[in-house]
């Protein structure tokens, strides 16, 4: 066998001296986890940011402008409104919750079993709630940062009814979350990506479609209904509507935000379970 | 002295499952040691350096790492660790520099300290000329000196190198084995996984022989191979079919014979004896290869089988 001691040279190793290690708090961990999803997004952002503009750009022309000229013609609005002011604030929920999708599948698998960040990431102080929490931080980020973004081109259109439109950056936020802290827990669970598109197509499309997006969840039929108002999006719908026109939206907007909310809640404890399970086996 | 035993471990035990794959091992290292595990594919080397490394929970057994139980302390041990597991999990859509940047942050270092450390970390892996390309590219060799720079980015008092050169070519492996041997003089423990017995040769003071996720020997390279093998081994070849005719003759020059497929071993104290002795009593051998014994040696003596499949 060769001997490869006899290159050892005498040039510094690159290790540093010895030093206490000071002790981090959770919300420095948490920072830091975001701060690598930003690096990443540095280097992918000008793909994503042209679709962030474009995307309001053709719903607003083909939905609000487009169909919303006949709808108006032939029957006057919908639920009293413009169909435009009516279809806008909904797709804003809808986009929430399209972009809680794009972010919550390929993304977790990929950090769990292509380039194993999640386990590198684990090898450090840093908790499962710290990597799970940060990495869902900056989804939600994404998801405000393209609400503002659609807000911004839609409102010169008249799509908006009142200064309250504002709040529907975070109703679109918490829509999404409702979305993506379930679908973290379900991604963290499965061994290939074959799944997904079967989740997009059967999950993912009927809830664009019948939640009170495009028109009002009471033209379904009624067998229908109740599946709309236990899935999460159709209750973003409704608050991002109400917000938009400024209507006050009394007990029944309590309730949209308990939906949410619980959504948000189970979906965390189960996808703490999850990564657990998957990552510290 | 209790404070220079950085990791200690008695009757550790992984399971999973009905299966075991660690299966109740004592294991003792010691403050500046490179300690190591050879075992082949399997052998609950990976499992064990999980369970170390503070990011898989034992099934049984008692562990201790730099005096602190990893089911408690988990986040302070590994604070103090440096990890470079089997396969890389490196960030390959950034930057060289950026992987290391991103990964001092989780250990709480300041962005000034991340970019200072950076410079030396980088000169360390021979990688400064590539630090802002992107890791995807990179040759294997390349990632992992840079997988081994990021787990020192924290300065840790101990590494773990799980199976560090498995899949690299000759001259990358000297090229880390160089590296390793930096860090061994600057005091750094090196705890190390491994299927070459080059590489547990070259690399540890003390290692463990694992098989079926027990410990079969303990020792240094030099003591495992006085205990277990002879001082040489002669290699025999001989032409198909024939080496079954030859093994008996064999058998009565050495101490012990093992008979491969393709060759038999001869343990010997003096090859060149032997080699006189087999041609007087008319052993005709294709080849026949005189060298030293190894630990490849011992493990075929302790298990009768081969490290590498
Ligand atoms: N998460 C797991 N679930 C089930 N079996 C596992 C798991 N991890 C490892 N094993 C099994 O445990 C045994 C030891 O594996 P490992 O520790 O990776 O060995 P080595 O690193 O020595 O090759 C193997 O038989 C492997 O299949
Ligand atoms: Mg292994």
């Amino acid at each position: 066998m060769s001997t490869p001691t006899a290159t050892v040279s005498t040039a510094p190793s690159g290790r540093l001296a010895a030093g206490p290690r000071r002790p981090t708090t959770r919300g420095e961990r948490v920072g830091a986890v975001m701060a690598h999803h930003f690096f990443v997004y540095r280097r992918t952002w000008k793909g994503s940011i042209i679709g962030r503009f474009a995307s309001p750009l053709f719903f607003l022309l083909s939905m609000g402008l487009g169909l919303g000229a006949l709808v108006d013609a032939r029957a006057g609005g919908v639920a009293g409104l413009p169909y435009l002011r009516f279809v806008v604030p909904g797709i804003l929920a809808m986009q929430a919750m399209m972009l809680a999708f794009g972010d919550s599948t390929y993304a977790v698998m990929g950090y769990i079993k292509w380039n194993r960040m999640y386990s590198a990431m684990l090898a450090t102080p840093l908790r499962v709630g710290e990597v799970l929490g940060g990495h869902l931080a900056v989804v939600a980020l994404q998801i405000g940062l393209a609400t503002a973004i659609f807000l911004l081109v839609a409102a010169p259109f008249g799509a908006f009814g009142s200064w309250w439109v504002l709040l529907a950056v975070p109703v679109a936020v918490l829509t999404g979350m409702a979305f993506a802290v379930p679908l973290f827990g379900l991604s963290a669970r499965m061994e290939t990506d074959s799944g997904f598109s079967i989740l997009f197509r059967f999950v993912m499309t009927p809830l664009m479609l019948f939640s009170g997006t495009f028109f009002p969840v009471a033209q379904l039929p009624a067998w229908m209904q109740p599946l709309a108002w236990v899935t999460p999006l159709s209750h973003g719908v409704e608050l991002s509507r109400d917000a938009s026109e400024g209507r006050w939206p009394g007990w029944l907007g309590a309730v949209h935000l308990a939906v949410l909310a619980a959504y948000v809640g189970v979906g965390w404890v189960l996808a703490h379970r999850s990564f657990s399970r998957r990552l510290l086996s | 002295m209790t404070d220079d035993v950085l990791l200690h471990a008695r009757g550790l035990t992984k399971s999973f499952g009905d299966f075991t794959a660690v299966d109740g091992i004592d294991v003792l290292v010691r403050r500046g040691e490179a300690f190591g595990f050879l075992g082949p594919n399997g052998a609950g080397k990976s499992s064990t350096m999980k369970m170390v490394g503070c990011v898989s929970p034992a099934t049984g057994g008692e562990l201790r790492i730099l005096g602190m139980d990893p089911a408690v302390d988990g986040p302070a041990i590994r604070a103090r660790l440096g990890v470079c597991p089997q396969q890389d999990m490196l960030d390959e859509d950034l930057s060289v520099e950026e992987n290391l940047w991103v990964y001092g942050r989780f250990f709480g270092l300041s962005r000034r300290e991340v970019r200072a450390r950076t410079d030396k970390l980088l000169d360390f892996a021979q990688l400064t000329e590539r630090r802002h390309d992107r890791v995807e590219p990179l040759s294997g060799g390349m990632k992992r000196r840079l997988t081994i720079a990021r787990a020192l980015v924290n300065n840790p008092e101990v590494l773990l190198l799980d199976e560090p050169t498995t899949g690299l070519d000759p001259q990358a492996r000297h090229v880390l084995w160089d590296r390793l041997y930096r860090l061994k003089r600057d005091g750094v423990t090196l705890i190390i996984t491994t299927h070459y017995m080059d590489e547990a040769e070259q690399l540890c003071d003390r290692l463990v022989v694992m098989d079926h996720g027990r410990i079969v020997a303990e020792g240094s390279p030099r003591q495992l191979i006085d205990t277990y093998s002879t001082r040489e081994v002669v290699e025999l070849r001989f032409a198909v079919d024939e080496q079954e005719r030859h093994v008996e003759a064999v058998r009565g020059v050495a101490d012990r014979v093992e008979e491969l497929p393709d060759r038999l071993l001869v343990y010997t104290a003096d090859g060149d004896d032997t080699l006189a002795a087999l041609h007087d009593r008319g052993v005709r051998p294709l080849s026949a290869l005189v060298r030293r014994s190894t630990l490849e040696d011992v493990f075929l003596h302790l298990t009768g089988r081969s490290l590498v499949d």
